[in-house]
């Protein structure tokens, strides 16, 4: 990339005589300015987390190293599979999803969320929960958006607004990016949810031959890319150079909704989504059900890697003493049978039911319940789940055959 | 798995008033190595603490020094092995109020469980240069085999925080609260990348029951099933996809017949992988 020393001058961003991108612009950043970007973000206290390889996959990690981004690394994702791949010709970002999102990090696994001491027979509480930086996570796709915007909708809709989620969320600096590729078990094409990012971020990146073409979405993200800008000078975007990377991710979004299954390769997937909720509520009774069931193992795993499953579990945990006490959240999965323990017993205690009530509650209760699917098309769960089940097959199995019930026993 | 009564005389308000008696506890070693009474020693922090709200009667790896019974609570290690076990654990259940087995000796038979699948005499003169002097069972069951048990805390070793969780529920007289759900929780949950779905590793995680921090996955190992089977298992379906995925049926048999082999579901599946491998079926214990 050429760098111009000059003050700014034709093809420089330039908004009311300051040299600085607004909302709305494009702006050129190389490799090396990522680590600025990451710079500016840590310098402003926030903490940093991004995609690094570890664990033989491609996780969120904190990041402070532009370097340690997962450049030229490759994800082959099918049910109950994932491999890296070295691709030396693979961009920073040619990687997909991950078994982490933004749940991780928004709606952690373990919350203290109140501690109490007993004292002369009286229960007091503390105020003394540790504060958290406030984060910000670069790579995040346009799945990972879709579901926060879900998770969204539960946490801060209607009256009850979760206030950790609330305090994460008001803080949460967004440098997204858009997919160049798509795994087999990708399907948000046919979700409404990606590959294109369009709302929701700070800033947007798009991976062009090496350098990167960055979207501003918020004056957040102009305020970090002027930080970005004192230390290095930042080339405007041209009109016709926007264009070409708004491109890019629609012409993914075609490539997808093109894919043939071929022999030898992972299935790719999409999910017919038309009139869904009256088409798995008029079908409760399907022996598909009991299908899935011989083959699900209730392990939790399609639940805990979605990003806008939201269940949570609320308990106590006391010492020996008794007198003081720490509240604590934790995930909770509708595949457990205590999540549907009520009065000694659970309701739903067959494999088919705890299924039923997942696929049921993300597909169609969601829409009732919440006015969208629960469903962003990631794949996370197809690939996560330890014998590869899903989701958009149970469907379509369902789809195909609609109407069969189970034959009473 | 047994779970304990919620009633208790040892309420809340009982455990305030100093001149009320304290529960008295009583640990027990049959057929074991005494890891599982080491991981209570190994609480010690909170043992001290624990003495206060616990007299511990009987604990021969402690202290010899031994308060008769009968006990509130009596902790069960080892797996009965011998004819004068099953004596003994008889008599131990008539002087304790709650039963608990603690470990996958006492829950499911242990390591020395993998005799059952032999022939005791063999391994006697393969072992013991004078193998008529060893009095032995032909197998190593469990304890609930042999007497009713009001609660099983799993692992190999049991962990520390879980043991003292059921003390502390039944000095509070309240149900314990302890995981029955599958490894993988605590591996989500901590962040751990899948060892199945990213390296292809058979693991035992998804039917085993959590309370170990998933330790194995983190360590980029599989899970060995230390925990035993998790509440609602489907162990066909997954040892059918690792066969898929190009895992040999031998060692498929080997990962599900280990620590807990002997455990109900874990033994079923052994056997039918064994049963249905090259048409040939073997001893079925």
């Amino acid at each position: 990339m050429q760098r111009e020393n000059h003050p700014a001058g034709p093809g420089r961003c330039q908004v009311d005589g300051s040299p600085q991108a607004a909302v709305g612009d494009w702006v050129w950043l190389n490799v090396a300015d990522l680590q600025l970007l990451i710079d500016a973000l840590r310098h402003d206290g926030r903490r940093v987390v991004g995609p690094q390889v570890a664990d033989a996959a491609v996780v969120y990690r904190d990041l402070e190293r532009a370097a340690d981004l997962p450049r030229g690394w490759i994800d082959e994702q099918d049910g109950g599979h994932y491999r890296l791949r070295r691709d030396e010709a693979a961009g920073v970002f040619d990687h997909v999803v991950g078994p982490h999102s933004l749940k991780n990090f928004l709606f952690p696994a373990r919350e203290t969320i109140g501690r109490f001491l007993r004292e002369d027979g009286t229960w007091r509480q503390l105020d003394d929960l540790p504060p958290e930086p406030p984060l910000a996570v670069i790579g995040v796709r346009a799945c990972d958006l879709a579901g926060l915007a879900i998770q969204d909708r539960v946490f801060l809709g209607g009256e009850s607004v979760d206030p950790g989620y609330r305090r994460r969320r008001e803080s949460l600096f967004l440098v997204a990016v858009n997919c160049r590729r798509a795994a087999a078990t990708c399907f948000c094409h046919s979700t409404g949810c990606g590959p294109a990012v369009s709302a929701g971020f700070d800033l947007a990146l798009t991976e062009r031959d090496g350098r990167f073409a960055c979207e501003v979405g918020s004056e957040r993200g102009a305020a970090v890319l002027a930080t970005v800008s004192a230390a290095t000078s930042l080339l405007a975007c041209s009109h016709d150079e926007v264009s070409a990377a708004r491109g890019q991710p629609a012409a993914l979004e075609q490539a997808m909704h093109a894919r043939q299954e071929e022999a030898g390769q992972p299935k790719p997937r999409s999910l017919n989504t038309e009139g869904i909720r009256d088409l798995l509520f008029d079908n409760l009774e399907h022996p598909r059900w009991e299908e899935v069931a011989s083959r699900c193992l209730s392990c939790t795993n399609c639940t805990l890697v979605c990003p806008t499953c939201f269940c949570s579990s609320v308990g106590e945990v006391a010492d020996l003493s008794g007198d003081a006490v720490e509240r604590e959240r934790h995930w909770a999965s509708c595949f457990t049978l205590d999540h549907a323990r009520m009065h000694g017993t659970s309701v739903r205690s067959s494999t088919a039911s705890r299924y039923r009530q997942w696929l049921t509650h993300k597909l169609a209760g969601w829409i009732d319940q919440f006015g969208t699917s629960g469903c962003t098309g990631c794949g996370r769960c197809i690939t996560w789940c330890p014998v590869g089940i899903d989701i958009t097959e149970e469907v379509a199995a369902i789809r195909d055959t609609a109407g069969q019930k189970e034959s009473p026993a | 798995m047994s779970t304990m009564s919620t009633e208790s005389a040892m309420s809340t308000e009982s455990t305030e008033k100093p001149q009320q008696a304290k529960p008295k506890l009583a640990v027990y070693k049959f057929a074991s190595c005494d890891g599982c009474q080491l991981q209570l020693l190994d609480a010690c922090g909170k043992l001290m603490q624990l003495a206060d709200r616990v007299e511990i009667a009987h604990f021969l790896e402690a202290s010899s020094r031994v308060e008769p019974g009968p006990y509130d609570l009596g902790l069960v290690e080892g797996s009965i092995s011998t004819a004068e076990d099953i004596e003994r654990i008889h008599a131990i259940r008539k002087e304790c109020r709650f039963l608990v087995t603690i470990g996958a000796c006492a829950t499911s038979g242990g390591i020395q469980a993998l005799r059952n699948w032999g022939q005791i005499d063999d391994f006697l003169s393969a072992v013991y240069a004078s193998p008529e002097t060893i009095s032995s069972l032909e197998k190593s069951t469990p304890i609930a085999d042999h007497v009713p048990v009001d609660f099983e805390l799993r692992g190999c070793p049991i962990d520390p925080g879980q043991l003292l969780e059921l003390i502390t529920s039944v000095v509070l007289g309240r149900r314990p609260k302890l995981p029955s759900q599958s490894v993988c929780v605590e591996c989500k949950s901590r962040g751990t990348v899948c060892v199945a779905v990213a390296r292809g590793v058979p693991c035992l995680g998804p039917v085993t029951q959590a309370g170990c921090g998933a330790i194995c996955p983190a360590h980029d190992r599989e899970c060995f099933g230390c925990y035993g089977p998790a509440e609602a298992v489907n162990l066909v379906s997954l040892t059918s996809f690792y066969e898929q995925q190009g895992a040999p049926r031998d060692k498929l048999t080997r990962l599900v017949r280990g620590i807990n082999g002997y455990a109900q579901a874990f033994r079923e599946e052994s056997n039918r992988l064994e049963a249905t491998a090259d048409g040939g079926a073997k001893g079925r214990p």
